[in-house]
């Protein structure tokens, strides 16, 4: 490898070696790449329309992609040791009936919120388990606790929304308009400490890698999954309270299917592995915002709200046909 | 320290899976910083007898001494605690992992301080000095390992199992799937660790030349039974063929 770069003829040239430098950086650091989409969807937007950067419109977009930002920090975790929760928008719906439930019980509302989240966590426990223990796969499993936990809160809620409670709580919770996307952040970067820093990040990556390999390594793989299932829910939960917070209703039919498939998107987007063994929370979180940022900046140049299906779809396709080719470039260390 | 010259003895081994008999009454003797082959065809028993040492799999009768003391092995990690370590064929790597993140995975180095976080830094160095010590070359220790070729693959996963104290060190068809050359590399750094002489080896191969070449002695297991036993410098491989042919041919006739 290193007689290699030392035979390279564009070492001469500096522009070239600037280039090759780049060109390396972005393979390298998986973010990269969606970062500079990002920007450079940001100055478009901002050319192509005098409201885009203003104080309203950026927070409209913080509380637009921020739900599936925090759910994709619990998806990226979970694809990368090797599965998949389809039920995690259901969940987002279903934790702030749990919490105004506790809460109308009589019990305080920030214990409301504490036992919501505990039953998120407890649907990610029986999921994980379902999954580990009986061996059916993720999509399985969580394609059936999709239909399961929506007819919960269907029956919880008798199918009508109610107003949230009125607290001093509700301005952290979602309330004030960026606490929202202050919550994402922080999750994300916690998250990204965690797998990039932690054992419990690493043995996730063996986990999803070389699941024989990591169990003869003494690697409680069970363990590894349970508990990211149960991550994957709880973040869940902790949406969809913020959501109803932010739009002071709780809604039977928030979330769903839609906020599950967007937060999937951003993580492959921002270049986790749908295959397990790699991810990046940053990169999924910058991938949640650029889908924001295309979705307010299309409505705000007033184009058709279907094209933004088509662009995400496209977006996704191009992202994996090139994730794909940088692997292979990285294994022939060619970059 | 130890005074005994065996590190590991086994004596009349026999293993049955409920009507099957794998192995029948295999004997065998591991001194202190040798080197023993096993060949063997495949179904042989070789990898049942493996797994008997590495704790894995426990035999229906016969006894197992490390250090002339009797144990019973009851699982990997009560083997490990002895010392045992085995590099398993599919080697246990995690490709996209780096090198180093692989030779400490569920070893890992934590920092001190209040946050139980990686010490990257720590295990990059360690990892750096380990392979180094025993003479493998890679471009980087950070380095993905599916990167890596064959051959420098086989060699982190020595260099693991040596760096985690092994004192018995199993190698499960070290040179299997790779080209002459990764070969010549791996049987180089099995000599270096023969000459530094404080790990002893069993080597479970099926090519008679490198066995013979890189192993003090060498054991023939076929059908379950242990059906010669010699020192490499005695034997020749033309030997070696001849009884799997007169073992070939016999069953020949009575099938």
């Amino acid at each position: 490898m290193t007689s290699r770069s030392a035979a390279q003829p564009g070492l001469a040239s500096t522009k070239s070696h600037w280039h090759h430098l780049l060109l390396r950086f972005i393979v390298r650091a998986p973010e990269a790449s969606i970062a500079v989409v990002g920007i450079i969807l940001l100055v478009a937007f901002e050319v192509l329309s005098p409201n885009f950067l203003t104080n309203a419109n950026l927070s409209t977009v913080s509380q637009f992609f921020s739900p599936w930002a925090i759910i994709a920090c619990g998806e990226i975790m979970l694809l990368i040791c090797g599965e998949v929760d389809l039920s995690v928008g259901q969940v987002f719906a279903f934790a702030p009936f749990v919490m105004h439930f506790t809460a109308a019980a009589g019990l305080p509302l920030f214990a409301g919120v504490i036992v919501a989240l505990l039953v998120s966590g407890l649907l990610g426990l029986a999921i994980g388990f379902i999954t580990v223990f009986f061996g059916v796969a993720s999509f399985i499993t969580t394609l059936g606790a999709m239909l399961l936990i929506n007819g919960l809160t269907l029956t919880l809620s008798g199918g009508f929304p109610i107003d949230t409670p009125s607290t001093p709580l509700a301005a952290i919770l979602g309330g004030w308009n960026y606490s929202e996307v202050f919550w994402a952040a922080f999750i994300a970067l916690v998250l990204h400490l965690v797998l990039r820093n932690t054992r419990w990040g690493l043995h996730t990556i063996a986990v999803g890698g070389n699941p024989t390999g990591a169990a003869e390594a003494g690697i409680h793989t069970a363990r590894i999954k349970m508990g990211n299932f149960v991550l994957c829910s709880v973040l869940g939960g902790f949406a969809g309270i913020l959501n109803a917070f932010h739009v002071t209703s709780i809604d039977p039919n928030a979330g769903g299917a839609n906020v599950m498939f967007l937060a999937i998107a951003s993580a492959v987007i921002g270049g986790t592995s749908l295959l397990g063994g790699s991810g990046t929370i940053l990169g999924g979180f910058i991938g949640a915002a650029v889908l924001g940022i295309l979705q307010d900046g299309f409505t705000l140049l007033g184009i058709n709200a279907f094209t933004f299906d088509i662009i995400t779809g496209a977006a996704i396709l191009i992202t994996m046909i090139t994730n794909v080719q940088f692997a292979k470039l990285r294994l022939r260390n060619r970059i | 320290m130890n005074t005994n010259p065996l590190t590991l003895e086994a004596h009349n081994i026999s293993k049955s899976f409920g009507n099957i008999q794998a192995i029948r009454d295999i004997s065998l003797t591991l001194a202190r910083g040798e080197m023993l082959g096993i060949l063997g065809d495949n179904g042989a028993g070789k990898s049942t007898l493996m797994k008997i040492l590495t704790g894995y799999h426990q035999q229906t009768s016969g006894e197992l001494l490390v250090n002339g003391t009797k144990v019973m092995l009851s699982s990997v990690d009560h083997a490990r605690s002895f010392g045992i370590e085995c590099v398993y064929q599919d080697l246990a790597m995690i490709n996209t992992l780096s090198v180093y993140h692989n030779m400490f995975l569920n070893r890992e180095i934590l920092r001190r301080g209040p946050l139980p976080l990686l010490d990257h830094r720590a295990m990059r160095k360690k990892a750096e000095a380990a392979l180094e010590d025993i003479g493998v070359n890679i471009p980087s220790v950070d380095v993905e390992v599916g990167a890596l070729s064959g051959g420098q693959r086989q060699a982190v996963a020595i260099a693991r199992a040596v760096a985690s104290q092994a004192k018995i060190l199993l190698l499960d068809e070290p040179l299997a799937a790779m080209g002459a050359r990764e070969a010549a590399l791996i049987i180089a750094l099995i000599e270096r660790l023969k000459a530094r002489g404080d790990v002893s080896m069993i080597m479970i191969a099926h090519n008679y030349a490198q066995t013979l070449d890189v192993a003090d002695r060498v054991m023939m297991i076929q059908r379950g039974t242990c059906t010669f036993e010699g020192r490499s410098a005695e034997t020749s491989a033309a030997e070696l063929f001849d009884i799997v042919r007169r073992e070939y041919q016999a069953n020949r006739v009575q099938g």
